[in-house]
């Protein structure tokens, strides 16, 4: 076949279609003179006229038929399809009530499915903002406690020279400088750079130049990049900005760029400045043993992951021989993509489960639906059989109407996954927001819609197809017949029940998630904090360097500032801290315990510099020993507290109190006498295990970056902001910002984010699946009950007790639920184990909530069968045999 | 009535093809032909000839035209196109060869 020969037959078929009428009429007209030829030849043989014409009729066949073969063979099914859903919508418009019932059901479905894709999408699909971003890896240390922990300065610099994988290796960390752009300095977290990061990352600045090779080195000019969102609202987006100077924290920096829109680097989302590191943090990055830095690198071409961590480790191996401060520490090399959206993977995948599975309801529930109307349209399918109809021609009247059901829901879809999508991307508070960059690109694209297009396409495949095989399951002829209606039902109790068994596993599948979730949440918002999170008010301080240089000036900002704060009405004290409880695991120290055997290992411990009175703010629990006074400065001897943990792992089976911990050199003033013991205090994330953690006395060494904790009679949230002015009220006047209650920094904390999210979305799954799969129940038992008039008007007539039709129709519908429900529970304890990682403090088979999920289900089952049982109980037998 | 028989599947186009080789004709006279050349032993349901035709004309096949008949009436004649000329050899050496493959298996089985 030529391209040339179906080109014609196109252009015929063309030609044909724009002279429809008068094909059908030449047609017409053709097949008249043929059945008149044949007539008057029978004439002619001696038949009589009538006869005649009726013999010709009948040698030439169907005629209807021949014409809309002839019609199909032209191409004009299209006409027929027409016909369909014009039918198919006069269908609809006869009874609106399940057109809508069945739209609104696949709308919802395929909504919620398609927006929860949109955010699978954005962050697990789509491309990060990088070139080649599958090249690019983070590169860290990594050692016994910490598998992904920081670079040491010193260790990235010999990484860089000594590797043979990466073809370039960047580093960065956080930073916060005061901006002074009006009369008041304002803290802002920046971050600080190598200067090959952005090359690396590839990503060009849209104004101006990137860093240049050997700007980070010390004594170069200062310079800075601004991301497009400071650029924005800082500079006006001003494209003279190149070559202005910025005040950061008394320096005057040079802006030398502006990165672009779509620039997101999620580990430092934060920052609203980007600089070269010129500086070696002093107390940290001149020390090999002073981890600070992560690491981003682009692998060479052709090596693999695999590969640059052999060869990084290789490396680490080399400097542990060299460095005895290197000795247990590693290499970890993991996609770039991992550690940005490693995070969020399992409850983006547990929630597209959950919105799928709520769409398979919905589809199954619009099948019974259908299958219900197509029993209801026995007779009419008959009847347009014996009149002709094929039994292609009526599936497919079937399967139109499932593919206008599948099109109009598809389209409510999309509405409701774009209002769903804009709202989510909303209810994410913009701290978290700020960690998930992929959240800006969420929104109906051509992925999501392609997506939702492709759900319709298999919802239509199934709600097609059930009722079609349900007319290959039963005789056309069938219908015509009066007594036909037990085989019938028959058929409809089993594929309708065996889908309504489907519903409730599926329904106790997700009824079940949402449990193990809401209780996750629950036991992680009620998790021991070791301390007493009411009433507390806290911010952060960053002090403008040339004021505060000195650490007698420190002192005296932290006694200022409790003094200020602990005169502010209902306040009863006023504590100061390094770092805030419900942070991180982070800012860790390598302790040893002198006079014990050594073997190099670092002992990880959480390092918390805080003032006397911190501890009976938080209300902590002291175990042993005392707490720190106003003496423990640097001019007394140097003390340390432990938590239970550390005592715990250092001291096992002693008294540490009187015992002495120093650093890994055992340098002279490093060494601390422990003076008392504290239950544990939660540092890290709400799910984290304790980890042992020293706390020093701040006074001991002061710092320009520290956090307030005030504790009131009143309530924290009033506090907050007659704190933050007071507190700026201070001359010089410290930056003060981040402020918050400490009951909001647990419940807004990440982790309790994303649980109380992933709850509150698979809860509303679920519940929307109960109220589908009990609409389906009724539906189910409803139907069964009116199909089966006969049969009870036969069995009350033979004297059966009003009570037992309404317990033969119950017990019916208590099998049904009793057997999904019991698939279900199988199914949810499989899927709690999927979802493990998402679990906190509940096993996969938590029996009360699987309990309680039964107990929700089983009643709701039987409420929602009881009122057709009930309606079976009433019918009047005279009238239900008469009717039939 | 004996003798008639239900024409193998696909052999339509063939039959028609072949009779419209000697001459153009109409759709009746196609029936016609088809019946008196096989002495009465081919029929076809008559108005299954009309799909066929569109099928046909589809194709290229053949071309239609109308005319007035011997008896005056106005008539679509039917007329092979060099393109169906092509095809109905085609259509004929495939016919042959099944034909001949039937035969070998029936003189398979007697010789059984």
């Amino acid at each position: 076949m030529s391209v040339w020969s179906a080109m014609g037959r196109l252009g015929r078929k063309l030609g044909v279609l724009r002279r429809r009428e008068q094909f059908g009429g030449e047609l017409d007209e053709e097949m008249r003179f043929h059945q008149e030829q044949m007539a008057r030849e029978l004439e002619e043989q001696g038949m009589s006229r009538e006869d005649a014409q009726y013999a010709a009729q009948r040698q030439f066949g169907n005629a209807t038929r021949m014409r809309e073969r002839s019609h199909e063979v032209m191409g004009f099914q299209w006409e027929s399809v027409a016909q369909d859903v014009r039918f198919a919508l006069r269908q609809m418009g006869r009874g609106p009530g399940f057109a809508v019932t069945a739209v609104l059901m696949l709308a919802l479905g395929m909504g919620a499915s398609t927006a929860i894709f949109g955010f699978v999408d954005a962050a697990l699909i789509q491309p990060l903002p990088y070139a080649q971003p599958n090249r690019l890896v983070a590169v860290d240390e990594s050692e016994t406690a910490f598998p992904r922990s920081n670079l040491s300065r010193y260790d990235y610099d010999d990484w860089k020279r000594m590797n043979h994988s990466l073809a370039s290796l960047d580093v960065y960390n956080g930073t916060g400088y005061l901006l002074r752009m009006g009369p008041v300095a304002e803290p802002v977290p920046a971050a600080r750079v190598s200067a090959g990061f952005f090359h690396t990352l590839g990503v060009q600045p849209i104004l101006g130049r990137d860093f240049r090779p050997g700007e980070d080195a010390p004594g170069q000019p200062k310079i800075v990049m601004l991301p497009y969102g400071t650029w924005k609202t800082r500079f006006g987006g001003r494209r003279d900005v190149i070559g202005q100077q910025v005040s950061l924290s008394g320096d005057e920096y040079t802006i030398v760029g502006v990165l672009p829109r779509s620039f997101a680097f999620a580990p430092r989302a934060n920052a609203q400045f980007w600089v070269p590191m010129l500086d070696r943090r002093a107390g940290c990055e001149d020390r090999r043993s002073c981890h600070d830095l992560d690491g981003v690198a682009r692998l060479k071409d052709g090596v693999t992951e695999q590969a640059a961590l052999a060869d990084l480790k290789n490396v680490a191996a080399r400097l542990a021989k060299e460095y005895p401060e290197n000795i247990g520490q590693g290499a970890s090399v993991e996609p770039l993509t991992e550690l940005i959206v490693g995070q969020v993977r399992p409850i983006l995948l547990t929630l597209l489960a959950g919105a799928g599975l709520l769409l398979l309801i919905a589809c199954v529930n619009v099948a019974s639906l259908l299958l219900v109307r197509a029993e209801k349209r026995r007779r009419e399918i008959a009847v347009r059989g014996a009149l002709g109809a094929t039994p292609a021609r009526l599936v497919r009247q079937f399967v139109t109407e499932g593919l206008l059901l599948a099109v109009a829901g598809c389209g409510g879809g999309l509405l409701v996954a774009g209002g769903l999508m804009t709202l989510l991307t909303r209810i994410v508070p913009k701290s978290m927001a700020e960690g998930m960059p992929f959240i800006d690109i969420v929104g109906l694209n051509g992925h999501t819609i392609l997506f939702a297009a492709g759900v319709a396409v298999l919802a239509a495949l199934l709600l097609a197809a059930i009722p079609a095989l349900r007319m290959q399951l039963s005789d056309l002829h069938e219908g015509l017949n009066e007594g036909a209606r037990g085989t019938a039902g028959r058929l409809w109790r089993r594929l309708g029940a065996n889908l309504v068994v489907v519903e409730l596993a599926v329904a106790v599948v997700l009824l079940a998630g949402a449990g193990l979730l809401g209780k996750s949440l629950y036991r992680l918002l009620h998790v021991d904090l070791g301390f007493d999170a009411t009433h507390l008010a806290t911010d952060y301080v960053m002090a403008p360097g040339p004021a505060y240089a000195k650490p007698e000036q420190d002192m005296a900002l932290y006694r200022e500032i409790q003094r200020r704060v602990g005169a502010l009405p209902g306040v009863t004290g006023v504590g100061i801290t390094s770092d805030m409880p419900i942070q991180c695991d982070c800012d860790t120290d390598w302790i040893r315990v002198p006079g014990r055997p050594y073997h190099g290992e670092h002992n990880e411990t959480l390092e918390r510099d805080v003032s006397p009175e911190y501890f009976g703010v938080l209300r902590a629990k002291l175990l042993e020993g005392r707490m720190f006074t106003d003496e423990d400065d640097a001019q007394h001897p140097y003390v340390v507290i432990l938590n239970e943990t550390m005592a715990k792992r250092d001291f096992p089976g002693e008294d540490p109190v009187g015992k002495q911990i120093a650093d890994l050199g055992l340098t002279p003033k490093s060494v601390r006498t422990v003076v008392g013991v504290v239950a544990d205090i939660r540092e890290g994330a709400l799910d984290d295990p304790p980890w042992p953690a020293e706390y020093l006395p701040i006074y001991h060494a002061p710092d320009t970056n520290f956090s307030v904790v005030a504790r009131t009679r009143g309530s924290a949230a009033a506090l907050l902001p007659e704190m933050v002015k007071t507190m700026q009220g201070i001359t010089p006047n410290p930056g003060v910002y981040g402020e918050v209650t400490m009951e909001e920094q647990a419940s807004a904390s990440p982790t309790a984010m994303m649980h109380r999210f992933s709850t509150w979305l698979v809860g509303g799954f679920a519940a929307m699946a109960l109220l589908l799969c009990l609409v389906g129940l009724y539906g189910v038992v409803a139907y069964s009950v009116s199909q089966r008039t006969r049969e009870i008007g036969v069995r009350m007539a033979l004297g059966a007790e009003r009570s037992a039709v309404q317990g033969m129709i119950l017990r019916e519908a208590g099998r049904l639920a009793a057997v999904g429900i019991v698939l279900g529970l199988f199914g949810a304890v499989a899927a709690a184990a999927l979802m493990r990682s998402l679990l906190f403090g509940v096993a996969a088979w938590d029996v009360p909530t699987l309990a309680a999920v039964t107990a929700v289900l089983g009643v709701s089952a039987l409420v929602a069968s009881f009122l057709p049982a009930r309606r079976a109980a009433r019918v009047n037998p005279v009238e239900a045999l008469r009717s039939e | 009535m004996a003798g008639k028989s239900e024409l193998l599947p696909g052999t339509l186009d063939l039959l028609v093809l072949q009779t419209l080789k000697r001459a153009p004709l109409h759709g009746y006279g196609i029936a016609q032909s088809i019946k008196r050349v096989s002495d009465d032993v081919l029929t076809v349901e008559e108005g299954s000839l009309y799909p066929a035709l569109q099928r046909l004309l589809l194709q290229g096949w053949v071309k239609a035209e109308w005319k007035m008949t011997d008896t005056n009436r106005r008539a679509r004649f039917y007329t092979l196109t060099a393109a169906g000329r092509k095809q109905l050899g085609l259509e004929i050496s495939k016919f042959e060869q099944m034909m001949a493959a039937i035969g070998r298996v029936l003189a398979d089985a007697e010789e059984a």
